[in-house]
Parts: structure tokens; C-alpha cells; sequence
């Protein structure tokens, strides 16, 4: 009895003591190396060029996310000149930071630089276009398979199966971008099993939306009945937008990017017919969680490879609301 | 020869042109209807607004690299005060003002500090492109408010079936030519590009004259700055950085004025912006890669030079300090 006495005493007295530790709270075992994996820790970002709302976008979401951690973020800004990027990576491998984001100008440039960073002991996330090489992380569009998904949306509006004239064209960017070559790939796929689909100009208008709107408009002259034409982005196919626009043609066009508001603006002013967004906030995250997860299993760079593909969202103007696209800091 | 007399630069341009022309309305259906020579011109018209501002330059002896940045810049500041509310004429005479003042920038170093024309207008593009990318603007593409989209009309309106843009182009053509031929400044840009000593002896303000027309040069970039804005619905400021100001240059050295200066008007400009519009327009109906289609467009351009050069030959005569 008074040992069973004891025993509730003491089982009371650790309830009690468990209690009270409580009371204070715990420390949470996954803190620790969590901050500690990311304090002072150095990762560099070279885009194409910084001042358009993809790459200004990344960096802000980046920026937003890591330095609070401790994690210092830096720009190198070769302003379109691939020459001047290759640099700013070659000084980024002597210069060692801990990661690099890097957003390539076309798929063979910086392959191998690449490469040499991952063996450098630096770890690599691409973002958005690709190049030949596969780094630690690719975070961004399956340009692919958003052709064809592209592609599928033009057979539902223009074949002649669904009342359409079949007769497309195509608005690329620069030709040797990952986002340009991969996406016709896409469209091909799909066009190879419907022969009833015609694509009746190829052109490339460098990302230029002059270029997109002279090619645009002398397409439409020559083939009045046109029934659709897909961008591969946004802010070019403003231009694109303009030309049939001012055709007066009910032409179907369909692009992509980032899901900036000038794509909601450009849906609801009648500039595009549908918009894919891959999201540039999101993937700003996905980039932002992908360091913080490659720097806390702290493998070897080059060690083990992951591609998050971003989710898509098909906007219309019939489906979008005041929340669907998002702004930058600043802009009106 | 006969009546045709000597065979110029400008006769032989235009002869390809127009052999093109002929070339393509025979084997492309649906090139030559008034629609598709319509959009031909209005795709080449901001290009050949450029030309003149360039050739006006080039005519007095002088070049402006510097164009195209000033162009972007200017309208890009235009576009950025609208976003923010300003009313247009405000906005627009901000932009105008800037333009000037470049123009005179340029003028300035060009005939007072005898900087020669290259390396000013050269350092001056990239400076002002980096002032607008550092401290005006957040992103390279600046975009029309949807409160100004009756802008549009200056580059998408037509007027009894013309589109504007051609309306422009033909109207500054116009004014440059007036300005050319029968104004006393217009004589003077002339002169001082023939034989800059002898202008000055003869009397001629030639300083003054080297900085108005680096000022009318800025001054017609704003306007076809303003058109290309009201075309795409947005002025994209990295145009500064690209090569198209070489091929602003192109059209008018093709169209036969040049680099020595003092030779050449109006008509050349537009006969080197034609021969371009229609290789571009009739490439694209044959749907030609964008790559190829820069190879046929040098080689073309490349043979209306060789060309000239066996018809004209150059001797200690006709080639001039500043012949490039």
C-alpha cells in the first residue's frame, strides 16, 4: 500500500514536472538545423536580364523568402548579352557562393558552365528554360507538354471538325530558347495525329512583340481565313494581340507567361483569348523551398537531380477575378 | 544609258525593289492586293521615319547612334508619366523636352567639344539607356495605360483606308523635304555636311546648325517612338540595346546618301526603306525562317553595294574622309 502510495506520488509529481515543462513550452527538434543549414549562406541569381516581370518577379519572391533567414542574395544582370552571363557565372564558380539560380538564354550556352559549378561544389537550380545540362533542380514550365496542351486548345477552337478553317500559325521567340524549341516540339506531337490541322506560318519574332505584330499582320493578309495563332509569351504577343486586333478578325489567340496583370489586362482589353500562367510567384517559392531543401540534406551538388514542373492555370476572360494575376512592387 | 543617265546608287536600289515586286507578284498569290502593299509600307513606315531622321543627320555629315536609345527612352518616360495620371499633353511634352535635350547633348558635344559624331552619339545611347533602365524605369517594357488606349489610333487607326503610321511616315518625308529644300537652315545642314570650312567661311552658323539637327533627329525618333508604342500598346526600352539602329543606318546608306555627307534627300530614304519592306513582307508570305531570312537580306544588300561600286567606282575623287 505505501509503495502503490509512492507510486502515485511520483507518477503525480512527473505529471506535474511534464506539466510545467509544457507550460514553458519545448524546443522544437527541426529549428535548429533548419536556421542553422541557411545562416549566412550565399546564393547568386543570373537571369537572361532582370526588368521584365518573370525575372523581377523570381527575384523578389526569392529575396522575400531567404533573407529573412540569413541567406544573402545577390543579381548578376547581363542585361540579354549570353556573353556577359557565361562571365558572370564563370566568376560566380571562382567566387563559390552556396547556390546558383540560373535562367538560360538558350539550351547550350551555359551547359557546361553549369556542370563545372555542380563540380565546384555549388548547387544549381535552372529556372523556366532549361539547358541541355540537368542540375540539382529545374523549377519551371514542361514547355513540352504546355504545347501540347497548347496545341488541344487550338484543335478544339480551330479544327474543321469543330467548325474552324484548321489553319494556324505559330509566333516563336528566339529560336534556340529552351521555351521556343521545347514548345514546338509540344505542338508537333500533337499536330502529327491531325493532319486536318495546318500550320501555315512558323515564325520567330526574338521575344519582340514589333516583330510579332509585322509578322502577324502580314500572315493574316495572306491567309484571310486564319482561325488561330499561339504565342510563346505574353508580353510579345501583345504585339501579336495588336495585329489581329486591328485586323478586325475574330482570330483565337493563345500565349503564355507569368500571369502578370498586364495578361489580365491584356484578357479583358481583348488583346489575348486565353493566357496559360505558369505562375511566376509560385515558382519563385518552389525555387526559394528547393534551396532551402538543398542545403539541408547537404549532398553532393550534382547528386541527385529533381525537376518540379509548375502547376498551369488556363485564363480566360471569363474566368478570371481581381485575384487571379498578381503585380509587382510598384507597378500600376 | 540614255535618259536613265548615270546609274545611282538610288536607281539601281530602286530597280531591285522594283524587281522584287515584280519577282513576287508573279509567284506569290495575295502579294500584290492593296491590302498586303498597304501592310508592307505601314511594317517598314517606322523604320523609314528613322531613315529620315538619320539621313537629316548623315546629310550634315554626322551620325546618331543614339537614336533608337533616345527614341525608347523618351516615349518609355512618356508611357511611365501616364501610368502615373499625368495628362497626355503633359506626358507627352515631358518626353519631348527629354528628346531635345539629348539632341542637344549631342549637338552639343559634337560642335563645341569636336567630339566626332561616332563616339558621342555611341557613349551618349548607352547613357541614356542606362539612365532610363537605372533610375526612370523598374521594367524593360513599358506599357499604355488602359485610360490612353485611344492612343492606339496613331499606330493601328487608318485614315480613309490608310493606315496612320503611313501617314506619318509620308507626312515627315514631306516635312524633312520642305525643311530641306527650301528653308535657309535646311540649306545651311547641307553645306556644312558638304564642306564644313567653306560653310564657315561662306558665313554659315555652322555650330548652331550641327546641334539643330541633332535636335530635329531626336525630335522625329520621339515620333516614331510614339508610333511604334501605339502599335504594340507598349514601348519595349530594350529595343536601345539592340541592333536596330544599324539597320536604320542601312536604309539610308542603301538608298544611296552618303556617309561623306552633303549628298542625298528624302527620296533615297524612302526607296532603301521600300526595297526592305518588301524583301521583309514577301519572306514572311513564304513563311522563311527568321534566320534565313537575315543570310537573303545581307546578301541582298551586300550586292546592291557591290554593285554600285562597279558602276560608280570610288577613286581619290569621290571618296571623302568619313566614307565608311
Amino acid at each position: 500500500m505505501r509503495m502503490f502510495k509512492t507510486g502515485i506520488t511520483l507518477a503525480a509529481l512527473a505529471v506535474i514536472g511534464a506539466g510545467a515543462a509544457f507550460a514553458q513550452g519545448i524546443d522544437d527538434p527541426t529549428r535548429e538545423p533548419f536556421y542553422s543549414a541557411l545562416e549566412g549562406k550565399r546564393v547568386a541569381f543570373v537571369p537572361v536580364a532582370m526588368g521584365f516581370d518573370l525575372t523581377e518577379g523570381w527575384a523578389a519572391g526569392i529575396r522575400s523568402q531567404l533573407e529573412p533567414l540569413g541567406v544573402t542574395f545577390e543579381i548578376r544582370d547581363p542585361s540579354w548579352n549570353t556573353d556577359a552571363g557565361a562571365q558572370a557565372i564563370t566568376s560566380l564558380i571562382s567566387e563559390k557562393p552556396d547556390a546558383m539560380v540560373i535562367h538560360n538564354p538558350d539550351v547550350q550556352s551555359y551547359a557546361r558552365l553549369l556542370k563545372r559549378a555542380e563540380e565546384a561544389g555549388i548547387y544549381v537550380i535552372q529556372v523556366n528554360m532549361n539547358s541541355a545540362y540537368s542540375t540539382d533542380a529545374y523549377v519551371g514550365t514542361d514547355y513540352v507538354g504546355l504545347g501540347e496542351k497548347m496545341a488541344h486548345r487550338l484543335i478544339d477552337e480551330c479544327s474543321p471538325d469543330n467548325g474552324g478553317s484548321g489553319k494556324v500559325a505559330v509566333v516563336q521567340g528566339v529560336l534556340t530558347a529552351a521555351a521556343s524549341a521545347y514548345q514546338m516540339q509540344g505542338i508537333s506531337n500533337v499536330f502529327a495525329d491531325h493532319p486536318e490541322m495546318q500550320i501555315v506560318s512558323n515564325q520567330a519574332a526574338d521575344w519582340d512583340g514589333t516583330k510579332a505584330r509585322n509578322i502577324t499582320s502580314t500572315v493574316i493578309q495572306q491567309h484571310p481565313d486564319l482561325c488561330g495563332v499561339v504565342g510563346f509569351w505574353d508580353v510579345m504577343d501583345l504585339g501579336t494581340g495588336a495585329a489581329i486586333q486591328e485586323s478586325g478578325k475574330d482570330i483565337f489567340l493563345i500565349t503564355s507567361g507569368g500571369g502578370n496583370k498586364t495578361a489580365c489586362d491584356g484578357l479583358e482589353n481583348g488583346t489575348y483569348s486565353e493566357v496559360v500562367s505558369y505562375d511566376v510567384p509560385g515558382q519563385a517559392r518552389d525555387i526559394a523551398t528547393m534551396i532551402e531543401h538543398l542545403l539541408q540534406h547537404g549532398q553532393a551538388p550534382g547528386s541527385v537531380k529533381s525537376t518540379l514542373f509548375s502547376p498551369l492555370t488556363f485564363m480566360t476572360k471569363d474566368n478570371i477575378g481581381p485575384g487571379s494575376c498578381w503585380t509587382l512592387e510598384g507597378q500600376n | 544609258m540614255g535618259y536613265l543617265g548615270r546609274p545611282t546608287q538610288e536607281k539601281i536600289v530602286f530597280a531591285l525593289a522594283a524587281a522584287l515586286c515584280i519577282g513576287f507578284a508573279l509567284f506569290l498569290p495575295g502579294f500584290l492586293t492593296a491590302n498586303n502593299l498597304l501592310n508592307l509600307v505601314r511594317s517598314v513606315s517606322i523604320l523609314g521615319v528613322l531613315g529620315v531622321a538619320m539621313a537629316l543627320v548623315v546629310i550634315g555629315r554626322g551620325i546618331d547612334l543614339s537614336l533608337v536609345a533616345t527614341m525608347a527612352i523618351s516615349v518609355g518616360l512618356t508611357m511611365q508619366l501616364l501610368a502615373t495620371g499625368l495628362p497626355l499633353a503633359e506626358a507627352v511634352a515631358i518626353g519631348i523636352l527629354f528628346s531635345l535635350l539629348v539632341g542637344a547633348v549631342n549637338g552639343f558635344l559634337i560642335a563645341y567639344v569636336e567630339i566626332p559624331a561616332i563616339f558621342a552619339t555611341l557613349a551618349m545611347g548607352t547613357l541614356i539607356y542606362g539612365f532610363g533602365k537605372y533610375f526612370l524605369f523598374q521594367l524593360d517594357v513599358l506599357y499604355l495605360p488602359d485610360a490612353h488606349r485611344y492612343l492606339l489610333w496613331l499606330g493601328q487607326g487608318y485614315v480613309l483606308g490608310v493606315p496612320v503610321p503611313i501617314i506619318v511616315f509620308a507626312a515627315v518625308c514631306l516635312l524633312a523635304h520642305l525643311f530641306l529644300t527650301f528653308t535657309r537652315p535646311g540649306w545651311y545642314l547641307r553645306a556644312v555636311g558638304d564642306n564644313l570650312a567653306a560653310a564657315r567661311i561662306a558665313g554659315v552658323p555652322a555650330r548652331p546648325i550641327i546641334v539643330t539637327q541633332y535636335m530635329i533627329s531626336s525630335l522625329i525618333g520621339f515620333v516614331a517612338g510614339m508610333v511604334t508604342a501605339a502599335s504594340v500598346a507598349s514601348m519595349n526600352t530594350r529595343i536601345a540595346n539592340s541592333t536596330y539602329v544599324y539597320d536604320v543606318i542601312l536604309v539610308v546608306v542603301l538608298g544611296g546618301i552618303g556617309l561623306s555627307g552633303g549628298r542625298g534627300s528624302v527620296r533615297n530614304v524612302i526607296v532603301g526603306t521600300l526595297l526592305i519592306g518588301v524583301l521583309l513582307n514577301g519572306m514572311t508570305i513564304m513563311d522563311v525562317q527568321y534566320t534565313l531570312q537575315n543570310v537573303i537580306k545581307s546578301v541582298i544588300l551586300l550586292s546592291a553595294i557591290v554593285i554600285d561600286t562597279f558602276l560608280n567606282p570610288r577613286d581619290e575623287q569621290t571618296a571623302q574622309q568619313g566614307d565608311i
